[in-house]
């Protein structure tokens, strides 16, 4: 501006000005961009390790890697098998979804419904801290305090008489008394994703336009009868992607499982037995393992399954929760 | 069942009827209202177990020794021997997690960056934020399994600057994810009002974008901190944990986490309540740092 004013020509001040301008701004975007580049590259390089890693054992056992139970890391009689791992993985954090779901709903019904103005920030930033608190402090917790309550009020009290019910008694009968089990490390996970579930259900619910809710109950509804009539449906697939989300948490949680779960790679029968997931495996096993030795690869291969599980509930939550994401 | 259809069909004349269902919806509803509260109550409740717990335990080993000397072998039988503490652990985790949001957060703030002001609705755009959201969740411990192939095995050892990274990579997505989210908050008329007095783009994001932003990303900083700082399984695969004091980044570090792990697992009433006072030590950091985010971000909001 001051240059056209002083009468100096004004074509060359633009143009260098331009030119400095636009190194500058080429040289940022290319930073921008090659860090976007990068995000993607670190993904993809997981996939593609944990896949190389895998390679021997895939090779090695070919598809009775999926399939088989046995899991032998002592040398000479080197044996893998993920099905045991597999297994565990998905049906404890099964278990705590469906642990952890209704007392969900119930915070979400609480912070959004009936809790005054005042209540709701402090209760909702106490759930969001239990989301904070490490996952070590919840294996360790679980460990000293959760194990022997299980083993003591839980499996000595209800295991016994559940485990007479003709069928599915055997679901609940053990041998193993150690408190240690399929049981306690859903419940931990289930009070792990506990807060992920509750956060977006709440944040869902309040989404749901009040004049909706309004003429529900000018209509004469309840409360609940506007939750269930209304806000539930209205938010429906969101739900369900908070409650995908929590599952993905669950499926790759590996510290506090570690602590409570047992770690028996062998089938259970029941859900008071011990057992393992892939991630235990992993954190049991692979600080001891020799590089490159057999045992390392399956440890790779079962990481590998985790990926691709912990990918599909990811997506799919994030495909069933992208209406909340642009909104 | 048939009260429903009848009703739905006509209107109710049978007072008594219609008195007898209001008295049910409003039982219905009280009884939801019960276990609406009963629910948030075991959320709680689990948070006070879990912090009174730590406290309790955490506190009975807690003194000066903790803080000014490093691991030590048990006393269990021999309460001659001296006292152990977390001087290692500490000095470890502060040099992991220091380096790891030193990589982590200029990495994260390009990325977020580039979602809000150049790819907001590119198809690049939304594989980053696609791929970055799935790293956000993913599980850690594959991190470890990553940075393990990618450098312990060709530097031949575990090493802090591999737990360094593998705590980076878990830093990016929380940063991306809060700059791309507070830039996108900025109105674009103050972009244009800067434009219009000829600054270029990048100054223009850099000078005035990131300071509107700043409560915002100083927030997913310190989140992302107090994630990493609690991190345990992927530094079992990288850094390893060591038990005397470290600061070489080429060698085994010991880590706050990884000290709990080991000690809590050992068997030794000793070394589990030193175990105890450094879960007390990594909760109390993580939620303190978790409070000062909220804090500092409710003060602009």
């Amino acid at each position: 501006m001051s240059d056209i004013a002083l009468g100096a020509p004004a074509a060359p001040a633009t143009g260098r000005r331009k030119t400095a301008g636009s190194f500058g701004d080429r040289l940022f975007a290319g930073l921008c961009l090659s860090a976007g580049i990068l995000v993607l590259l670190t993904l993809g390089g997981i996939i593609v390790t944990l896949f190389i890693g895998g390679l021997p054992a895939f090779r090695h056992f070919g598809l009775d890697f999926l399939i088989s139970t046995r899991w032998d890391p002592v040398e000479g009689r080197e044996e893998f098998g993920a099905f045991v791992s597999v297994f565990g993985t998905v049906i404890t954090s099964v278990l705590a979804i469906i642990f952890a779901v209704p007392v969900a709903f119930g915070i979400a019904y609480f912070l959004t419904e009936l809790a005054p103005q005042w209540l709701r920030r402090p209760v909702g930033i106490a759930i969001e801290l239990l989301a904070a608190i490490p996952s070590i402090i919840y294996g360790m917790w679980g460990l000293f305090v959760l194990v022997p309550f299980v083993q003591m009020n839980i499996q000595l009290t209800f295991g016994e008489a559940l485990g007479a019910i003709p069928l599915v008694g055997f679901l609940f009968a053990s041998n193993s008394f150690a408190g240690t089990s399929i049981f306690t490390a859903s419940l931990v996970l289930a009070i792990m994703i506990l807060p992920f579930i509750a956060a977006t259900m709440r944040d869902v619910f309040e989404q749901v336009p009040p004049v909706y809710k309004e003429s529900a109950y000018g209509l004469g509804a309840t409360r609940w009868e506007v939750v269930r009539g209304v806000v539930v449906p209205y938010t429906r697939i969101s739900v369900v992607g908070g409650i995908m989300l929590g599952l993905g948490r669950a499926l790759g949680e590996t510290m506090a499982v570690t602590f409570v779960i047992g770690n028996a790679n062998r089938m259970p029968t029941s859900i008071f037995d011990p057992s393992t997931t892939i991630a235990s495996v992993i954190a049991m096993e692979f600080p001891e393992s020799l590089a490159g030795s057999l045992q390392q690869s399956a440890l790779f291969a079962i990481g590998f399954l985790l990926f691709v599980i912990s990918f599909v509930v990811l997506a799919t939550s994030r495909w069933l929760l992208r209406s909340r994401l642009k909104g | 069942m048939s009260t429903t259809s009848h009703t739905a069909s006509r209107p109710v004349t049978d007072l008594a009827a219609m008195r007898a269902r209001g008295a049910r919806r409003g039982r219905t509803d009280r009884i939801i209202t019960a276990l609406s509260l009963l629910a948030t109550a075991i959320g709680l409740f689990f948070l006070a177990s879990i912090l009174l717990t730590l406290f309790w335990r955490g506190l009975a080993a807690m003194d000066l020794t903790i803080f000014t000397t490093e691991f030590r072998p048990t006393r269990y039988g021999d309460e001659s021997l001296p006292k152990g503490g977390l001087l290692h652990a500490i000095v470890g985790s502060l040099i992991q997690v220091a380096i790891g949001t030193g990589i982590g957060t200029p990495i994260g703030l390009l990325v977020g960056t580039y979602l809000a002001e150049y790819a907001q609705r590119t198809a690049l755009g939304n594989a980053v934020r696609f791929v970055s959201d799935i790293l956000l969740s993913a599980p850690s411990i594959l991190i470890g399994l990553f940075i393990y192939q990618l450098v312990v095995l060709p530097m031949g050892a575990f090493s802090g600057l591999a737990g360094a990274l593998a705590l980076a990579i878990i830093v990016i997505p929380v940063v991306v994810r809060t700059t791309e989210d507070m830039l996108s908050l900025i109105p674009n008329t103050l972009r244009e009002a800067v434009i219009g007095l000829g600054a270029p783009k990048w100054k223009m994001i850099t000078l005035v974008g990131y300071r509107a932003a700043l409560s915002g990303i100083v927030t997913g900083v310190l989140l992302a901190i107090a994630r990493i700082a609690g991190e345990t399984a992927p530094l079992l695969l990288t850094s390893f944990g060591n038990s005397v004091t470290s600061t070489d980044l080429t060698r085994a570090m010991a880590s706050l986490p990884i000290a709990i792990y080991q000690q809590a697992n050992s068997g030794f009433p000793d070394l589990i309540e030193i175990a105890w006072s450094a879960a007390l030590l990594v909760t109390l950091g993580v939620l303190a740092i978790n409070i000062i985010a909220r804090v500092a971000l409710r003060k602009k909001h």
